[in-house]
């Protein structure tokens, strides 16, 4: 239990700082990069939960291809590289206000709630519990997902099509 | 390990997130800034599923990966015709529509 919550401060450090890097970096391939450090800890978070199959999924889905379309948006917009650029509008006072009291609100919410419950006690998940509950409890939920994606994936196409 | 670590760590990505998409001006960086936020439900859903025993929040977070992938698509298709239409990603400038 020490080991795992040792592991938990270390990898949740990484990921607050790499966090904060995503929103104040002025480079906006370092923030990629930031968001793959922050994306690489959810994934370690995800195994410390006991959920090997979500980790897997979001290591091959995150990292391996939403930065890659973001790595290939950046690329496409020609996105400005020099430092003295601004990326920031002049709104970062009230953003961080705003993005203070929600965090104040939310902590002391769930300090209240929860208090000091314990988790982690159970076996880790089977992927194929996973699949089943895809595929009985959810398969409704599951088509929709796929038709989702379809449409998404084709309007993705017409709107970028060059014609 | 409690539950709450992984709750208050969600929360601060949360507000991470919202920071950024209030803060930033660049329309790659407000996106990326929304798969933070979409990251720390995902962390939710999954301290919840081990809290309560049950596989149906690690599904939702399947669920939540393969919106926010939908997601990203569109986004970047949209900010790609933007920077095709005004050669710019500058979201101040995204103005047409103000009265």
């Amino acid at each position: 239990m020490v080991g795992q919550n040792v592991a938990f401060a270390i990898i949740a450090a990484v990921m607050a700082v790499s966090a904060v890097a995503v929103v104040t970096v002025r480079n906006v391939v370092h923030a990629a990069l930031a968001l793959v450090a922050v994306l690489a800890g959810v994934a370690a978070q995800y195994v410390l939960l006991q959920a090997e199959f979500v980790a897997i999924v979001q290591v091959l889905v995150y990292i391996g291809a939403v930065i890659i379309l973001f790595l290939f948006g950046i690329m496409l917009t020609r996105a400005p590289m020099t430092k003295n650029f601004h990326l920031d509008n002049n709104l970062r006072g009230w953003a961080m206000g705003v993005a203070a009291l929600i965090l104040g609100v939310l902590v002391v919410l769930m300090g209240d709630s929860f208090g000091d419950e314990e988790i982690g006690g159970g076996s880790p998940t089977t992927t194929s519990a996973v699949a089943n509950s895809i595929f009985r409890t959810y398969v409704i939920a599951f088509e929709v997902v796929s038709l989702l994606l379809l449409a998404a994936l084709v309007g993705a196409i017409v709107l970028a099509r060059k014609d | 390990m409690l539950l709450n670590q992984f709750l208050i760590l969600a929360a601060f990505l949360f507000c991470v997130g919202v920071y950024g998409v209030l803060a930033r001006k660049n329309a790659v960086l407000v996106l990326m800034s929304i798969e933070l936020m979409l990251n720390a439900v995902n962390l939710n859903l999954v301290a919840f599923s081990n809290r309560v025993g049950d596989v149906g929040g690690q599904v939702f977070a399947l669920f939540v990966i393969t919106i926010a992938a939908a997601e990203v698509g569109v986004g970047l298709a949209i900010v790609l015709l933007i920077y095709r239409n005004r050669v710019s990603v500058e979201l101040d400038e995204i103005d047409s529509m103000k009265g």
